[in-house]
């Protein structure tokens, strides 16, 4: 069993590293998000949404502080050098969370591989074979993962607040890495329903808490694989592709927004953002 | 000048008698120093352990880590115990191989060393696991599910490199030790005669014997050897092989060997004064030693020196702006200190061993292996936290000096090797005395060929005769 288990891994690792894809995965889905920061009004909504769907412990103040937030949804805010001739009013941002990378830093780190690439492109995290050794989180650029640094379900959902728990998925103890799944439970559901009814999934079939949450529309999800689906079709616009990072290919038009973080780090994420426009360039 | 010529590693008129008693007196009932020296060890490993079962209990939180900073002091102090490590193989494999005699009374404590500190070293990947009752998943046993642990990631490589280096370390210790452990077997009483009657394997000295140890002896050493090299280029791939900023560095392996040999001789140094002082063993640990380790240590600093600086140039010069942000942050931002602790400690101050009368100075030279130590402490702390601290994400950037209770382990992980270096030497031979009497042996050899010698060419110039002065260092084999 076991050694057989080893040579199947062997050739298929093999044939991954001698394919001339880049990646090496036969994907089903890849799903990935369009961002546009200029629509984006950073409200905090799709955070919300995401404590809301995907139990996240509310820390409270004093671990907040001390940097244990669990907020796999993050709004970044940056302040403009004052300095500047058009510096921005007020700060900029840019909501942040697991990029889903399709050349992952935190797949090959992990000792027990609980963090691994799926069919559907997205980074899964094991939580019950996650033992803890937190190198994913150290070298992942975005900063997106987060460990569970105390027993936080034991304070976070007094009585009766636990009956609001979403129960598709588990609610984790100290000691377990995590991070955005966009959406892991909600894709499974569509997935499920789209075999029961005999068809393949569409675009629209799911939707993450975050994008469902926010009041401008301004997260689009689904399937870049699919060409007709809305983020796909963003992509292109946008003329974002995926693969390793090739910034010496200008872009048509200066007005074309559409960029990845660190996507110069070749880690390919599955987030494209669109920039924000300034009022200087207004 | 003619001070050094006369200084000799060893006085070759030790009687053999008189090795066998320095040792065994030194295993006899401790004294108050000893007993003292012990409780104040327990004390320490005491607070680690208090420190550890409330982390156990409470989570990871306790030990102040955030999410930019989820490695800290544990790893560096890890890596840190790995470095002090390399020194037993190299006074006691390299040196052998190449022949070094005066590594001879010294070696045996530094092998010790290796062991222990890997010993101390191994605690740390376990402490702070988040989940540390499920450390066994990242060893490969059979699994009937055919989960395996993932042999892409270093810290599996970790599990496998220290395991071997310490297992094979301790054997190396053990074999070692087999004719000193005959002498002890015939010197001492009781359930120590027992024990070391054990672990003499049936030591009789004959030829025969000798000839197997010295082949296995020398088999060892020679495995030994790329052992404790991959060992530490495998822990540098820990940082090496990430993406992050001041931690993807190609030098990263032969700079931390560099680091570890280094951190070593300055542990040895460390305890080669206090056995002097305290065992009085100034017959055995002489100055002219002292300076030879001196020499070598001088020697690894200006080589992990140069491959320091050729670390920070090539980031200076490669206008990676993640590198090179973090490299002036290191220098001009809030771990400026202990960078600079580092840079002074490490760089500058080993020009100190440059001074003869330095080198000779016993209680100047403790200082200063306890100054190289500090040193090579903070390059760990600042390999590990600068980068965590100041990676890619501006957003995630933050500043951690660590709470009580990592620095409780830490502090107790010093105890902890102090104590197993007590108890080695109140029941293991510090000092290997067989080696110590063959060191005599060739030096008495040594000094009567010399004579031969002179008293040859004296015949030969005086008689003109045609007869070729022999000529060659003695054999070094045998004893």
């Amino acid at each position: 069993m076991s050694l057989s288990n080893i040579l199947d891994n062997l050739s298929r690792f093999r044939q991954d590293a001698e394919s001339e894809r880049y990646g090496h995965h036969d994907y089903e889905h890849r799903f990935g998000m369009a961002i546009d920061l200029d629509i984006c009004i950073g409200c905090n909504a799709c955070s919300t949404a995401c404590y809301a769907e995907n139990n996240l412990p509310v820390v409270g103040k004093d671990y907040f502080e001390q940097g244990q937030a669990m907020h796999w949804m993050r709004i970044e805010r940056y302040w403009d050098d004052e300095e500047l001739e058009h510096p921005e009013r007020g700060a900029s941002f840019i909501p942040m969370m697991c990029q889903q990378c399709g050349a992952a830093t935190c797949e090959p780190v992990c000792p027990v591989a609980a963090t691994y690439h799926t069919p559907d492109g997205l980074n899964a995290q094991v939580y019950n074979r996650c033992i803890g050794s937190r190198y994913c989180s150290n070298n992942c650029p975005f900063r997106v993962r987060y460990f569970n640094f105390w027993s936080f379900y034991e304070s976070s959902w007094p009585e009766p607040l636990n009956q609001q728990l979403n129960p598709d998925l588990s609610v984790r103890d100290k000691g377990v890495m995590e991070k955005c799944t966009f959406c892991i439970q909600r894709i499974r559901v569509a997935k499920d329903s789209a075999a029961r009814e005999e068809r393949n999934m569409i675009d629209g079939d799911v939707i993450t808490a975050c994008a469902q949450a926010c009041p401008t529309n301004a997260i689009v999800f689904g399937d870049t694989m699919d060409p007709t689906s809305q983020v796909s079709l963003a992509w292109k616009k946008h003329e974002v592709k995926r693969g390793p990072y090739t910034h010496k290919e200008a872009k048509s038009d200066e007005e074309i927004r559409g960029y990845r973080v660190f996507d110069e780090l070749n880690v390919d994420p599955s987030v494209m953002y669109l920039e924000r426009v300034r009022d200087s360039e207004v | 000048m003619s001070q050094v010529i006369q200084d000799k590693v060893i006085d070759e008129n030790l009687k053999w008698s008189k090795i066998n008693h320095d040792l065994i007196r030194t295993m006899e009932t401790p004294g108050k120093m000893w007993w003292t020296a012990v409780l104040v060890c327990v004390a320490m490993v005491a607070c680690a352990v208090a420190a550890e079962i409330y982390q156990y209990k409470y989570g990871l939180g306790s030990v102040g880590l955030n999410n930019p900073h989820m490695w800290d002091m544990y790893i560096a102090t890890f890596v840190f115990w790995i470095g002090m490590s390399h020194a037993g193989t190299l006074l006691s494999a390299i040196l052998h191989i190449i022949h070094a005699q005066w590594r001879k009374p010294i070696y045996r404590f530094a092998e010790a060393m290796t062991t222990f500190s890997l010993m101390t070293a191994g605690f740390f990947p376990m402490i702070h696991l988040g989940r540390v009752w499920n450390l066994y998943w990242v060893l490969p046993y059979v699994s009937d599910r055919g989960i395996w642990p993932n042999f892409r990631s270093p810290l599996v490589w970790d599990a496998f490199a220290i395991s071997t280096y310490l297992s094979a370390s301790a054997l190396f210790l053990v074999i070692g030790m087999i004719p000193d452990m005959a002498v002890l077997r015939d010197h001492t009483k009781g359930w120590r005669k027992k024990v070391y009657g054990l672990m003499a394997l049936g030591w009789r000295g004959d030829d025969r014997q000798w000839r197997n140890f010295r082949r296995t002896y020398m088999l060892m050493a020679c495995f030994l050897i790329p052992l404790a090299i991959s060992v530490h280029s495998i822990v540098s791939s820990d940082f090496a092989m990430s993406i992050m900023p001041g931690w993807h560095i190609t030098s990263f392996p032969p700079y931390f060997v560099a680091g570890a040999l280094y951190s070593g001789c300055a542990a040895i140094m460390t305890l080669f004064v206090v056995l002097r002082y305290f065992y009085r063993w100034e017959d055995y640990m002489t100055k002219n030693i002292m300076e030879k380790t001196c020499k070598l240590t001088f020697a690894i600093a200006m080589v992990w020196t140069y491959l320091n600086l050729i670390e920070f140039s090539s980031v200076w010069y490669g206008h990676n702006v993640y590198d090179k942000e973090l490299l002036i942050d290191k220098a001009t931002g809030p771990y400026a200190a202990v960078f600079w602790t580092m840079i002074i400690c490490g760089m500058v101050a080993p020009f100190g061993l440059v001074f003869q009368s330095w080198r000779r100075h016993m209680p100047t030279m403790f200082v200063m292996s306890i100054v190289l130590q500090i040193s090579m402490f903070t390059e760990r702390w600042m390999i590990v936290a600068p980068t965590l601290s100041m990676s890619h994400a501006p957003h995630q950037w933050d500043i951690l000096w660590g709470s009580v209770i990592e620095w409780a382990i830490v502090f107790g992980s010093f105890g902890w090797f102090s104590l197993l270096f007590l108890l080695f030497c109140k029941f293991l031979p510090a000092i290997s005395t067989y080696e110590v009497k063959e060191l005599c042996f060739h030096l008495k050899h040594e000094i009567e060929e010399e004579k031969r010698e002179a008293e040859q060419k004296a015949k030969n110039t005086s008689a003109a005769g045609s007869q070729q002065p022999v000529s060659g260092s003695p054999g070094l084999e045998g004893a």
